[in-house]
């Protein structure tokens, strides 16, 4: 399974690639792999504030459904417009097509709290 | 967790393994939309062996089945398999089964789900009261399902039994992959045709109709399936799934299976339907589509467009057949018609969906 270095990882399975303040989110390949065949992103909070941790939406495989959970505190600026039409870009391209939203962090500091790849790699293959 | 006789084919394969009414079970192999698809195009292979068996036999045999059923197992001939669900004294449905004639009047088959083989064993029990011999043969019985428009064609080769021509819901009993008594029927949980396959679990018999399974049909593109796919075909098809749909709760009438109930035999339950049926139903299983976008789960509340509760989603998937989200559930008899609008809670909205005929796709 694949996690590139130059992305943070939540222990809820999210990544976040950071340039400056603006953020690009999405669900690892191991989330995706462990939902299956995915048939619907549900997001409804674009423009909106806010914290760590919070629900910013839902991913619904054909046999579940999870919660997405923010990375970091920070306002979402954009929603990946493809995934309305083709959400298995999810399961296909995790980390590239199928990233899920674009956020101004509030305090990139904060990503000190975040996992590294080979600390979310350990985790999960634990 | 408890292991079918094909668990280890599945891990060799890298299933994706959950427990699944105590036996460890392959969810998916390559994916539920492939294996779906693969299924509903061409032929796909389930392990079903958790499923129950159990054999009724001799005097009284038949009477016993009729008793606790409410189908009407006098009309079966040897070789033929129906469809039929046990009641209880107020009606909620104890189990739904097969019943398999394997001698008139003699010798009978039922197979029960795996989540209720010693409920069913108990109250089958229950109501032997002519001491009919009984036998549970779920452990030591293997089963595959082999569905799929091409499933026969595949199969047919390694059988000098007829099954490319086997009618529905009929069964023979022979050599198969070079092992004997091996019990072959045209039924399935799919809609998509096919067979399935009983037999005894001894040596190395399991394997070798395994391996003779995906030899016969490695170039036509046979797959394993997992009980992913499993549950979306049978709801494309709005096959009900026991502990999903039916329970102890709710009544064949309510389920839509009055069809399998015949009031013209004496069984548990029967006086419970007969007032049911005069006097209605007040709510039904229905079939919905979902025109807004969501995906309805079990357990969603159903609502009307003034937001009063009017039922529960039963099952809900997307639909990979027809690419959009599918739904069952019981809703009150007035909101129950074709075409009349609903309401799912999925979170925090109420997605609107529609009521229409099952099963949701012709075959």
């Amino acid at each position: 399974m694949n996690f590139p270095k130059n992305l943070l990882y939540t222990k809820d399975h999210e990544w976040i690639r950071l340039e400056g303040n603006t953020a690009w989110v999405g669900i690892t390949d191991y989330a995706q792999n462990e939902l299956g065949d995915i048939v619907y992103v549900d997001i409804e909070t674009l423009n909106q504030k806010l914290a760590a941790e919070s629900v910013f939406g839902t991913v619904e495989a054909v046999k579940t459904v999870s919660d997405l959970f923010l990375p970091l505190s920070g306002t979402i600026t954009e929603v990946n417009p493809q995934l309305n039409s083709q959400p298995e870009l999810v399961n296909s391209d995790p980390y590239g097509a199928g990233w899920m939203i674009k956020i101004i962090v509030d305090n990139p500091t904060e990503a000190d709290n975040l996992l590294k790849a080979d600390a979310y790699a350990s985790m999960i293959s634990a | 967790m408890k292991t079918t006789p094909f668990t280890k084919m599945h891990l060799n394969l890298g299933a994706r393994m959950a427990e699944f009414a105590g036996y460890n079970m392959p969810i998916s192999y390559s994916g539920i939309n492939d294996e779906h698809q693969t299924v509903r195009t061409n032929a796909g292979v389930f392990d079903v062996s958790h499923m129950g068996e159990f054999i009724l036999k001799g005097e009284g045999s038949l009477d016993l089945v009729q008793r606790v059923t409410t189908n009407d197992a006098s009309k079966l001939s040897a070789g033929k398999v129906q469809y039929s669900c046990m009641t209880n004294v107020n009606a909620g449905i104890v189990d739904d089964l097969l019943v398999y004639c394997i001698e008139e009047n003699k010798v009978y088959m039922l197979v029960v789900n795996a989540s209720n083989i010693e409920k069913d064993w108990e109250w089958i029990s229950d109501h032997n009261d002519k001491s009919v011999e009984m036998h549970d043969i779920s452990a030591k019985t293997a089963l595959l399902a082999v569905q799929g428009p091409n499933a026969t064609k595949i199969l047919q080769g390694l059988t000098e039994m007829d099954i490319l021509n086997l009618k529905y819901y009929s069964f023979v009993k022979g050599k198969f992959a070079g092992i004997d008594n091996v019990l072959i029927s045209a039924t399935g949980y799919t809609g998509a045709g096919g067979v399935e396959i009983y037999f005894e679990d001894k040596e190395d018999h399991a394997e070798r109709i395994w391996n003779s399974i995906f030899e016969a049909g490695k170039s036509k593109g046979i797959k394993p399936i997992g009980l992913g796919a499993r549950d979306t075909l049978r709801l494309e098809m709005g096959y009900c799934l026991y502990g999903n749909d039916i329970d102890d709760f709710t009544t064949p009438l309510e389920a839509g299976l009055s069809w399998i109930t015949k009031f013209n035999k004496d069984f548990e339950g029967k006086s419970f339907l007969e007032k049911q049926k005069a006097a209605g139903i007040d709510k039904k299983l229905v079939g919905f589509e979902m025109i807004e976008k969501g995906i309805p789960r079990h357990d969603y509340r159903i609502k009307d467009q003034e937001g009063n509760l009017i039922g529960r989603v039963t099952s809900g998937t997307q639909s990979p057949t027809l690419g959009k989200a599918i739904g069952m559930g019981y809703v009150a008899i007035e909101n129950s018609p074709i075409d009349s609008e609903i309401y799912v809670e999925i979170r925090t909205k109420l997605l609107k969906a529609r009521v229409v005929k099952l099963p949701f796709i012709q075959q």
